[in-house]
């Protein structure tokens, strides 16, 4: 069982929980993951490692209440137990040695950039970085990026906080503006992801994503997670979840993330019942 | 005396109705029945039974036993070599080895030692876990990675040498491929349950959600005091066949599959809290019990037609006799000489697949025929579910942290076979993560080989140490 010692609400449903796990903190890198499962019945879910405190041992998650478990874990507060937590799973991102870093988030996906742009800040790179959100109520982590990087732009659909429109804009502003950046991570949904992807390409700036699909297990033995990298299949769970972005089968990605989505809603009418 | 050549037969649920639950196929024998088939053993001067059982269980003395109605004692005959009697009696391919070398086999059915082991462990399991062994402890802690099949046996006997033994569990619960794997109408999870609070007992500590080479690795369980580390990681990554679609919605590997419903209880959805498809028309890819295992997992779940589609014929198969027979039973369709070439999709999700029929031609490396695709025999089935059951590689997250740690080309781990020791001084090593896909049983086997061997190993440093401290 593994303590929440703290919950914040960062937006409407968007959730940050600090959950005590020495032995996961001792190891745990930016651009990794855990596994969870909150009680008996529960699904196993992967979440990206959103930070981890070394003094304190603990893992942070920010996660989206959107499903089953997440609304199941949302219901827990500080004080409270998870009932399995394991980890950390997945490769660490190779952040070492860049100089110029352009770093992209979108949503729910700004939680697991943010420990990179730290460990990025802390190495003394030079980040800029674009965070994108549906209002301002749903811009998370502003302020802690804000420690770490050179420049952060914010964008929002309505135009709420920051430029009205898609990270993907000031992302091609920037590099239009001459910006010589070694290398652009972007962490979001899959169709941001995607276009950010299609610009960079343009301009061949390498740009490594973080994938985020359906996993029972994330050890390696279900092999749920494929992902199509270049024309062969990898498992996101070892093989990733970072992959080359500008390799990626999106398409396919994206269809198979929406495999149970039938099953989401069954879930849902039964609990409204 | 004269022979009695017929095996006394063993109660089954109906297979019209097993094919809607998820209930044990075999009743298993009760008491009268058990002392029956038992006093058909002719306890042989020089019994070969033994000789077939890698952990050589007294047979003969644990039957006789049987025979005389006296089944505690027939239990702790076994129990001496087997710690895990109520799964080895049912999830064992008996026929091949203790079975195969019966006597009575040559005239007529051999003993079925299977169903009496089997028998002898419920029959004494709840009497056998209420006891609590005192164990005096040696204070010498030794690390045991995964709680699978070989990690349970090393584990126990090692406890029972007086070890202090910790197992780590990436799982959120032990039992390795007998939970997440095998169905549980083949091996109810509720024995697997016991046999686990009985290795409790011994003293055994497991510890899950515990990733070794990720949360910990191998060096570090050494540098922390462990005197010996044995890895019994067990299977890996599932193999598919590198055929177009399939990545396409509705292809799964057997491991997930199986998971979702063992492990995860998919079966229970919206209950449990894990989906799976349910498919109308699903076809298995392999021929051997995990392919078994899917198809009939898969008509379970309310499937109308199931098919497994095999490239060799059904001599070649891989499978159990026992499971092919259950599966057809319960009418899984089996196309056999018929290799898949491609999933076809619409929309993303699986809509059909396409084949080829094949013939068998030169035995190969491994003494099969190698099957060969007839030109233009493509013809495509039906299907919106496609399950991948043709085996797995080793998984890499332990053989890619530890320093020192052979392994061969394909990633299995290499070891010395008699004692299991890998190239890592300290470091042992058996089942799946070894040898790649195996049985239950040889897991087990390995895990004990390991288990004296490290037992050996520590005995000899103890009496140099106290060799170089007498000289002092």
């Amino acid at each position: 069982m593994f303590e929440i010692l703290d919950k914040r609400i960062l937006a409407p449903n968007i959730v940050l929980m600090k959950v005590k796990a020495p032995l996961i903190t001792k190891k745990a890198m930016p651009g990794q993951f855990i596994m969870l499962r909150v009680s008996e019945e529960g699904e196993r879910i992967p979440l990206t490692i959103a930070d981890y405190d070394r003094q304190e041992d603990s893992i942070s998650i920010i996660f989206q209440e959107v499903g089953f478990t997440t609304r199941d874990l949302g219901n827990l507060e500080a004080g409270d137990y998870i009932r399995d937590f394991a980890g950390p799973l997945g490769r660490g991102s190779n952040l070492e040695g860049l100089n110029k870093v352009l770093c992209v988030g979108g949503g729910v996906g700004i939680a697991p950039l943010y420990p990179q742009i730290k460990f990025l800040g802390e190495q003394g790179s030079y980040v800029d970085v674009v965070i994108g959100a549906r209002s301002s109520d749903y811009v998370i982590l502003q302020d802690e990026i804000k420690n770490y990087a050179a420049n952060t732009y914010i964008t929002t659909d309505d135009g709420s906080l920051g430029h009205k429109g898609f990270v993907t804009d000031i992302v091609k502003e920037l590099i239009d503006r001459g910006n010589q950046y070694d290398s652009v991570i972007a962490v979001g949904p899959l169709p941001m992801m995607k276009a950010v992807c299609d610009i960079t390409k343009k301009y061949n700036i390498p740009t490594t994503v973080s994938m985020n699909p359906i996993m029972v297990d994330g050890t390696g033995m279900c092999g749920g997670c494929r992902v199509t990298v270049g024309g062969k299949v990898y498992y996101a769970c070892v093989d990733g979840p970072e992959f080359d972005g500008h390799l990626v089968d999106f398409d396919e990605a994206i269809r198979r993330q929406h495999m149970y989505k039938k099953e989401e809603q069954i879930e849902h009418d039964c609990r409204i019942k | 005396m004269s022979l009695i050549l017929d095996r006394v037969p063993v109660r089954e649920q109906d297979p019209q109705i097993r094919k809607h639950n998820f209930n044990e196929v075999s009743f298993g024998y009760n008491l009268v029945e058990a002392i029956q088939e038992a006093k058909r053993c002719i306890q042989c001067k020089k019994p070969r039974c033994i000789d077939g059982c890698p952990v050589n269980i007294d047979i003969p003395k644990f039957i006789a036993h049987v025979s005389e109605g006296d089944i505690d004692k027939a239990n702790e005959a076994i129990k001496e070599t087997n710690n895990l009697p109520a799964i080895c009696g049912r999830v064992c391919p008996q026929e091949e080895q203790c079975e195969a070398r019966c006597i009575l086999g040559i005239k007529g059915e051999p003993v079925a030692i299977g169903r009496l082991e089997r028998f002898a462990a419920d029959y004494t399991m709840d009497k056998t876990i209420q006891e609590s062994i005192q164990i005096e402890k040696n204070g010498i802690t030794i690390a045991v990675v995964g709680s699978g099949p070989s990690g349970l046996a090393a584990a126990a006997d090692l406890a029972k040498l007086g070890y202090e033994v910790h197992i780590f569990e990436a799982f959120h619960e032990p039992g390795g491929v007998l939970i997440y794997g095998i169905p549980e109408f083949r091996l109810p999870k509720k024995l697997v349950k016991k046999e686990i609070e009985g290795l409790k007992k011994l003293g055994v500590k497991i510890y899950t959600n515990i990733i070794i080479g990720k949360t910990i690795t191998i060096d570090e369980l050494l540098e922390k005091g462990y005197k010996a580390v044995f890895i019994g990681s067990g299977a890996g990554l599932p193999k598919f066949m590198n055929i177009p679609g399939e990545n396409l919605n509705g292809v799964y590997s057997a491991n997930e599959y199986l998971t979702r419903i063992n492990l995860m209880k998919a079966y229970d959805f919206p209950n449990s809290h894990t989906p799976i498809k349910k498919g109308k028309r699903v076809a298995v890819v392999g021929g051997g019990n995990v392919a078994m295992d899917a198809a009939r997992s898969a008509l379970r779940l309310g499937a109308e037609e199931v098919r497994i589609v095999y490239r060799r014929s059904e001599e070649e198969m891989p499978a159990r006799l026992e499971e092919v027979h259950h599966a057809k039973e319960e009418g899984i369709i089996f196309d056999v000489l018929t290799n898949p070439v491609e999933i076809i999709g619409q929309d993303g999700w699986v809509k059909s697949l396409k084949c080829v029929r094949m013939e068998l031609g030169e035995p190969d490396s491994s003494g099969r025929r190698t099957p060969i695709a007839i030109p233009n025999s493509d013809f495509t089935i039906d299907v919106d579910i496609v399950i991948m059951a043709i085996g797995t590689s080793p998984n890499p997250l332990i053989i890619s942290t530890t320093e020192g740690l052979k392994t061969h080309s394909w990633g299995g781990i290499i070891v010395d076979e008699e004692t299991g020791a890998t190239s890592k001084d300290r470091v042992y090593a058996g089942g799946d993560a070894v040898t790649g896909a195996a049985t239950v049983i040889l897991a087990m086997g390995a895990g004990k080989k390991a288990a004296k061997a490290i037992h050996e190993r520590l005995l000899y440093e103890a009496k140099e140490k106290e060799k170089y401290a007498s000289k002092m």
